[in-house]
């Protein structure tokens, strides 16, 4: 049954050089046809429909852990009801939050390979190394979570605090560790290419590549962000409709209150992260900004329409640009014109994209300014109205800030999937049939939405239900 | 060993965790779907639940292990597979996401209507998941996995023979080892009568399954030669512990040793996993499909593969320590709960 080894080894190199090679050539062994226009198109719709949905979770994973534990601290020190009753219901929710996470991130490292194959063949083991630590780390938070979630009346109050902690840790890890194999498919380091394949590979210079620092602290201030403002607007629609006790003042104060304190943090991360694309992607910051023409004096636009190889009606603030990334209008910035027309991403996309996120924060931010004046001056919330129904959308508003975030950074990177290495049509499975899947996953992530949304609204209107922690009447009672 | 057979075995290991820990959890699912009506099935459903609520999400992250420890020491290996058997590996991540979720919400809804759908879901996709993972298996194992992206046939490499007894094998371990665990929790939890009619299950399904498993034999000798070849020759002993382990299982559930029948599936379970991957070594995805896919040949370089295991060991440090203590504290957790109660109506 076994062969001789000389010929093994022979017929092996011969079927690996010829998988090699027609992998890096687009097409797949067996000379059959790359994937098709439309299945390239269902590849990424579905990618960006999981992701996008897992992303907004996955900050709830990592940002409501420290809140619920701010507030059950705060219960145990003052021993104030109100602290205490905010921690059981924030981790009833997170219960279900984090279940549905952990699937929707699950679907997420199967489309790694369902999906992207060419990519996970070629540079799986340049970005294993990250995957393998979030691995790690989720487990912990799974683990601690379970004995969170589960032992709130086994361990004492100390203890039970303390079991939260690994939570935290483990989350925004997690969060770091997923993000570098973002950053490196934005700045691919660790590696040499020889006829296609990977060699001489250094997983961890793979993991600490140059777009490392920027993209994972933009991302988990904006997880905290998210969580702060999702959940206080949830309790700026109570205290409108007159709830006003101290559980719901709370309830908002302290997730709007966190969430206000990262925005400016945030905000300067941003700029750090943009000043960065000038310099190591700037053909990503040129579709951001809409410049098409390399040049001093570029003009900042806000909004306006890609038409004809500018952007049109738009604000211009004359060198806009210029001074924000070198601080003198004579900083010379890179446009799209640097590139073959191929190497281009799409303009409309990622400006428009750019400029919500950006507007969003702004607006975050004169928010933040006015809750702050207001508790200066009178040590209360804004007398108007208006405050809290603002407030109350902010939840909303951050998640599209988030979504517009990614759209930018992931749409920026085209037509790369890694970015000046190989093409996001290489990398996508040849098999045919992918749009099936796109409808299958829109099908089950629609019914799946509407369910999370469903079964979270009825947990907060009926505080009497049962939470998947709770074992029964019985201990419920307990509390 | 070599960093590669290192991988490969940490890998097996993980799989072999993920088999019998979450294999146990999608079990409960199948056995959720045939309680019985709302009101009959309902104290089995609360001991399904009260089992696997606080563990299934831990148990469930030995499958993220298997398949990123997959890309990262065998990237050509993982894509192929991936990219081949999209179909019933999509079918899969869909089985993962309805459970998950729809076991959330069942808990947190208090409607019988919703607990009805969000149930059925939950009990559909239990079974469904891991049929589709067993068809994968078979796939593999009867060699219909190509290197090369997407390279395999779309549909026959995971709807044949080998796969198809793969899938039922698959569901028959998850509800036999979930019958087997659920006696001795059901016991804890002091449901004699509950006890009873998941022995009654586990005999069942455990004699079934040995059927089937015999009568895999025929399919194997006829689809999949090779690991017929393997199984009956290299992999012999592994098999031949399999069906002591099997054997022995079924005596101690017929003498009420709920413990140690755990020790004794999780063996029979291991072994068979363990024999598949002696039958084939060295081969990942073995011939005929593409001659020679070696674990050392499609291995990763040596600078990843010692990076990750180093990784691995540390992340183990931390992990086990925890996982004992979830483990403990709700072994023991739940009988101090109870004695706690008992007091306080005895007050």
């Amino acid at each position: 049954m076994i062969n001789d080894r000389g010929t093994e080894r022979l017929a092996l190199v011969a079927a690996l050089n010829g998988y090699v090679m027609l992998a890096g050539h687009g097409t797949n062994r067996l000379g059959a046809a790359a994937a098709s226009p439309i299945n390239l198109w269902a590849a990424r719709e579905q990618m960006a429909i999981s992701l996008g949905w897992h992303i907004i979770l996955a900050c709830l994973g990592v940002g409501m852990p420290a809140l619920t534990l701010f507030a059950e601290w705060r219960g145990v020190r003052t021993g104030e009801d109100a602290y205490r009753l905010l921690a059981h219901r924030w981790a009833k929710a997170m219960g279900v939050l984090f279940a549905v996470g952990a699937v929707s991130g699950t679907i997420l490292s199967f489309e790694m390979g369902l999906l992207w194959p060419g990519m996970m063949s070629r540079y799986g083991q340049v970005i294993g190394l990250p995957f393998a630590l979030e691995g790690i780390a989720f487990f912990i938070e799974a683990i601690f979570l379970g004995i969170y979630l589960y032992a709130w009346d086994r361990l004492p109050p100390r203890q039970h605090l303390l079991s939260g902690i690994p939570i935290v840790v483990a989350g925004v890890c997690s969060a770091f560790f997923v993000v570098t194999a973002n950053a490196w498919m934005n700045q691919p380091r660790g590696f040499d290419l020889t006829n296609g394949t990977v060699t001489a590979v250094d997983p961890w210079a793979a993991m600490f590549n140059p777009a490392t620092p920027p993209e994972t602290i933009h991302m988990i201030l904006a997880a905290f962000m998210v969580t702060g403002f999702l959940i206080a607007s949830v309790y700026a629609v109570a205290l409108l409709r007159g709830r006003r006790d101290r559980y719901h003042r709370l309830g908002f104060l302290v997730p709007f209150t966190a969430a206000a304190i990262i925005t400016p943090v945030q905000i300067a991360v941003g700029d750090y992260a943009a000043r960065f694309l000038a310099t190591n992607q700037p053909t990503k910051l040129a579709a951001i900004e809409g410049v098409y023409h390399t040049g001093s004096h570029i003009p900042l636009t806000v909004a306006g329409i890609p038409m004809d190889g500018q952007l049109r009606y738009g604000l211009e603030i004359p060198n806009g640009l210029s001074l924000l990334v070198g601080y003198s209008p004579n900083t010379v910035i890179d446009g799209l014109d640097r590139v073959p027309v191929a190497d281009r991403p799409p303009v409309g996309v990622v400006h428009l994209s750019f400029d919500i996120m950006v507007g969003i924060g702004s607006a975050f931010l004169l928010l933040g300014i006015w809750l702050g004046l207001s508790w200066w001056r009178r040590r209360d919330l804004p007398p108007t109205r208006w405050f809290l129904r603002v407030a109350s959308v902010t939840g909303i508003a951050a998640c599209c800030a988030l979504e517009a975030g990614w759209v930018t950074t992931e749409v920026g990177r085209q037509p790369w999937i890694v970015w000046g290495q190989m093409r996001t049509a290489d990398a996508v499975n040849p098999a045919p049939g992918l749009f099936v899947g796109l409808i299958a996953v829109l099908a089950v992530y629609l019914v799946m939405t509407i369910g999370t949304v469903y079964v979270l609204r009825r947990m907060a209107r009926y505080h009497r239900l049962m939470a998947p922690q709770e074992h029964d009447a019985g201990a419920g009672g307990a509390r | 060993m070599s960093l590669a057979q290192w991988s490969i075995a940490v890998l097996w290991i993980g799989l072999t965790l993920y088999a019998l820990l979450a294999g146990a959890d999608f079990g409960a699912g199948f056995w959720d779907l045939f309680a019985g009506g709302s009101q009959r099935g309902r104290p089995q459903r609360d001991l399904i639940e009260h089992s696997i609520g606080p563990v299934w999400e831990a148990n469930h992250v030995w499958l993220i292990f298997v398949i990123v420890l997959l890309w990262t020491a065998f990237p050509t290996v993982f894509a192929s597979v991936m990219s081949t058997l999209y179909i019933p590996l999509t079918l899969v991540a869909l089985g993962i996401i309805v459970r998950g979720a729809a076991f959330a919400f069942r808990k947190a809804s208090d409607q019988l209507g919703q607990q009805r759908l969000f149930g059925a879901a939950f009990a559909l996709s239990s079974v469904l998941t891991p049929f589709f993972l067993g068809t994968v298996a078979g796939g593999i194992a009867s060699g219909r996995v190509p290197l090369g992206l997407a390279a395999g046939d779309l549909f026959t490499s995971w709807y044949n023979p080998t796969s198809v007894l793969g899938g039922t094998i698959a569901v028959g371990i998850a509800a036999y080892l979930a019958a087997t665990y659920l006696c001795a929790d059901a016991m804890r939890e002091g449901h004699s009568e509950l006890a009873e009619a998941f022995r009654r299950r586990a005999l069942v399904t455990g004699i079934v399954l040995g059927g089937v498993a015999v009568g895999g034999i025929a399919v194997l000798h006829a689809d999949a030669p090779r690991l017929f070849d393997g199984l009956t020759h290299r992999a012999l002993p592994l098999v031949i512990v399999s069906a002591v382990a099997g054997v022995a299982s079924l005596l101690l559930v017929l003498r009420r040793r709920y413990l140690l029948v755990r020790v004794t599936a999780a063996v029979a379970v291991t072994a068979v996993l363990w024999g598949w991957a002696l039958a084939q070594y060295p081969y990942l995805l073995p011939p005929p499909a593409t001659a020679n896919v070696t674990i050392t040949a499609s291995a990763a370089t040596p600078a990843v593969l010692l990076a990750t295991l180093i990784a691995l060991a540390v992340g183990a440090a931390l992990l086990i320590p925890s996982l004992l203590w979830l483990f403990v504290l709700f072994q023991r957790g739940q009988r101090a709960d109870e004695q706690k109660q008992l007091s306080v109506r005895g007050r």
